[in-house]
């Protein structure tokens, strides 16, 4: 009979669960040193022998427990197919090819200015100007020309396409996150008009008509009701998709794929949609006002497929051996997802929890169809207007009055520094796979099995004391009695 | 035990098993919990199908087949359809696309095998981050900065290639010197660009993640074959990665199709199918619902929802195609 390697559950009972093996009933119990009866030796030594075999290699690495990030970093390797061979002592890894050529930066300067020249000249003297981007763009083509020129003087076809590729693709890098930073620094200075003033983080729009100047009103009220809005999305998404992400991860079934299925298909549900289920359900078949907390549904729907998908992703990212471990311990399954998979995925489920909050803070067309606008405080979610940061900067930026309009950037510049400040704290907290850990958690993981390490140790200790007593009480009756 | 039998058994996969004893209360609980929230959750998600595809059907069914082909929009007087918005949605999506492939593509390939290490972590947050930033931001960028900036690029591709189709703008004579250029303000090209600037974040990081995973083994062999870099990454990191890249720019189509706000921002709407991408009037279904939503009659809305259906399908095609090419791929089996 073949016997599988993966402990058995222990059902929880009314008793409490046995740790140990199962003692056996018979009158006298056998000392642990010396060898069972009915174990043939054949039986003992196949044991022994692998017991020997999954003794690790270097055990003095870490005191008694290994972390379980080891683990799952070793799994995730193996898993990715790339070429650690099982139980290698180190994985592949890649070598930064990436190397500077002294030719190269030459050849680079000698075509750009050549290029840049070039242009000017047919700029000022062929063809009449025709704006910055024009000149741009023809000076890069000319840019290429001249660098493919400069490598072929010496060097053969191969190595000229290995350069235009490497130049073409520095460019596309360059211009993608230029690009990043004109929006960011533009969206900062046009805003910086207002959100200099101090008045435009602490007052409403309520004193300030469109022709007053900067130094009154303010955009306080968009971001309360921001927060307010994201709060009770959050509050109803946080639970409802955590729980729903276990569902799937936990108990999968042919329900299970289909929930996996329809939100897969629901995270490509265009934000406007959310926006109008709710306006045409809530606000018109329902007959309620147009609310904050109408605008949180919304939200609540357009997030709730993001974090689900997300946080079942990291879920199933939880080792096996992890869970059964702990059902094997005699754990109850909710027990297992509450002190085991979830803390081990805590770090991925917080970048899914904050990535999606970053979703749902800066779109405006679910708020733009179910909260309305004002320019007041509103407290109170679930009656009156409520307007957010981006509905508020959609709103002023449509205005012809320039003071306006720089509110509107001064709103979005508020904006995006709240999703850079989450983007930021997901950054820290998460981008970690489950159960990988920081290093202060590291530490924090180490000193705990110590802790537990030196617990038993003692307890080990006491009891050895306390058999010795054991045994040397009848010694000494027998001693008192001579 | 037969010596077959053992012998199928042997490499039995090391599977999770099924739990088969019988639960305590407290388990009981969570397990009726955790299937309630997944019923919930797809219940809601259902509604939101159903709701709007119930709704929409009104409209449908009022229109019949000319929803499919009439390009105006009036639903009062029963002559609507989406062809006009539904063109200018997937015209701006593909602009947007034909930008932002390259761009991703080459930023991901940076990113993967040219950047030095220090800087690579620096430059993925970065990259992350961009796909982060609200979507009225750049709406704003592209009104309040592109826009001006593009005009005489606008202009000058209307003069010199206006022997290419789509580059034509019938309005706009080249040899007139004081011809205005706001024939090319609006434009759907406008809107595809500032789509092109959100979508690319989402399809690089795709990219990037793909390229990342190509075995060094096979890149070493290939350098060690004397490939040069560009060689290698033609002929291991790309065809490795083929999944992620289709992947990725369907991902980023999607989110182009879906778009609002920037778009709306910098439109001007029109009814009409726009073959000229350089010249002022564009439409979106997902500008039409903002527009329009507010004094939207009940059967205007039912329209709406029906356009909406509509943006939602094509929407879901795309995402569940992408979804399979990353996964039928050799570097999505893990993901």
């Amino acid at each position: 009979m073949t016997t599988t390697a993966a402990p058995a559950p222990v059902p929880p009972g009314s008793q409490p669960p046995p740790f140990g093996p199962p003692m056996p009933s018979g009158p006298v119990p056998a000392p642990a040193t010396a060898p069972a009866p009915a174990a043939g030796p054949a039986s003992a030594t196949a044991r022994a022998a692998s017991g020997v075999q999954r003794r690790p290699i270097n055990p003095e690495r870490y005191p008694r427990t290994r972390l379980p990030g080891a683990d799952a970093e070793a799994g995730a390797e193996a898993g990715a197919g790339a070429g650690a061979g099982q139980g290698a002592g180190r994985p592949e890894t890649r070598r930064n090819l990436a190397k500077l050529r002294r030719e190269d930066v030459l050849r680079i300067v000698g075509a750009a200015s050549a290029a840049v020249a070039l242009t000017a000249w047919l700029y000022t003297q062929v063809l009449p100007g025709r704006g910055a981007l024009s000149f741009v763009l023809v000076a890069y083509a000319l840019f290429l020309g001249f660098f493919v020129a400069l490598v072929w003087l010496d060097e053969d076809r191969v190595a000229v396409w290995d350069r235009l590729a490497g130049v073409v693709i520095h460019s596309a890098a360059i211009t993608l996150l230029a690009a990043l930073a004109v929006v960011v620094v533009f969206t900062l200075a046009r805003g910086s008009e207002a959100f200099t003033h101090l008045n435009f983080w602490t007052d409403d729009m309520s004193m300030a008509g469109p022709l007053d100047p900067l130094t009154l009103g303010g955009m306080a009220h968009g971001a309360v009701g921001t927060l307010i809005m994201i709060a009770f999305a959050l509050a109803i998404s946080i639970p409802l998709g955590l729980a729903c992400a276990v569902f799937l991860s936990e108990f999968p079934s042919p329900l299970a794929r289909l929930v996996r299925t329809v939100v897969e298909a629901m995270t490509a549900l265009p934000s406007i949609i959310c926006g109008l289920f709710i306006y045409a359900t809530y606000v018109l078949a329902f007959g309620f006002d147009k609310s904050a907390f109408a605008a949180s549904l919304a939200i609540t729907i357009m997030i709730l497929p993001i974090i689900v998908r997300s946080a079942d992703v990291v879920l199933r990212l939880v080792p096996a051996t992890l869970k059964e471990a702990a059902l094997a311990t005699g754990a109850s399954r909710w027990r297992t997802v509450w002190r085991v998979v979830l803390p081990t995925a805590r770090s991925g489920l917080t970048t899914a929890i904050v990535l999606g909050t970053a979703r749902g803070i800066g779109e405006t067309s679910p708020v733009l169809l179910t909260a309305g606008y004002t320019t007041y405080f509103n407290f109170n979610p679930f009656s009156g207007p409520m307007v957010s940061l981006p509905f508020a900067t959609f709103t002023l930026v449509k205005s012809s009055e320039p003071t306006q309009i720089a509110r509107g950037f001064g709103a979005a510049a508020v904006l995006m520094a709240m999703v850079f400040a989450l983007f930021w704290a997901a950054r820290r907290i998460g981008g970690k796979g489950a159960g990988v850990l920081s290093e202060r958690g590291e530490r924090r993981a180490r000193a705990a099995s110590a802790r537990d390490a030196q617990r038993f140790a003692s307890r080990h200790l006491r009891q050895a004391v306390e058999d010795f007593e054991d045994a040397q009480a009848p010694l000494q009756a027998l001693g008192g009695a001579r | 035990m037969t010596d077959t039998a053992l012998i199928e058994r042997a490499p039995a996969e090391d599977k999770p098993r099924r739990v088969k004893t019988a639960a305590g209360a407290a388990d009981r609980v969570f397990r009726y919990g955790a299937h309630g929230s997944g019923v919930l959750v797809l219940a809601i998600m259902t509604l939101v199908g159903l709701f709007l595809a119930i709704r929409g059907a009104e409209a449908i069914n009022a229109a019949g087949g000319r929803f499919l082909t009439e390009q105006d929009w009036e639903p009062n007087s029963g002559r609507f359809g989406i062809a006009a918005v539904l063109f200018g949605t997937i015209a701006i999506a593909l602009i947007a696309i034909v930008v932002a492939l390259p761009l991703a593509l080459g930023t991901a390939t940076y990113i993967s095998e040219y950047a030095p290490a220090g800087i690579k972590s620096f430059l993925v947050g970065v990259v992350d981050l961009m796909a982060a930033i609200p979507s009225v931001v750049y709406g704003l960028w592209g009104f309040f900065w592109l826009e001006g900036n593009l005009l005489p690029v606008a202009r000058w591709i209307a003069t010199n290639f206006a022997w290419i189709p789509i580059f034509k703008v019938s309005r706009f004579d080249p040899q007139d010197p004081l011809a205005t250029p706001t024939v090319f303000t609006a434009s759907a090209t406008l809107a595809g660009l500032v789509v092109a600037m959100m979508v690319a974040p989402i399809a690089c990081s795709v990219m990037r993640e793909v390229f990342a995973q190509a075995p060094v083994g096979e890149r070493e062999g290939a350098l060690a074959l004397g490939a040069s870099k560009w060689g290698m990454i033609r002929s291991v990191v790309y065809p490795f990665g083929r999944g992620g890249i289709i992947g990725g720019t369907m991902l980023g189509l999607g989110r182009a199709l879906g778009e609002t706000i920037a778009v709306y921002l910098v439109i001007s709407p029109i009814f009409v199918i726009n073959w000229e991408i350089l010249s002022t009037g564009t439409n979106s279904i997902s500008s039409l619902i903002a527009l329009r939503y507010g004094e939207a009659s009940s059967f205007e809305l039912s329209a709406l929802m029906a356009a909406g259906l509509a943006l939602f399908a094509v929407t879901m095609v795309v995402n569940f195609a992408a979804g399979i090419i990353i996964q039928r791929s050799r570097s999505g089996e893990s993901s």
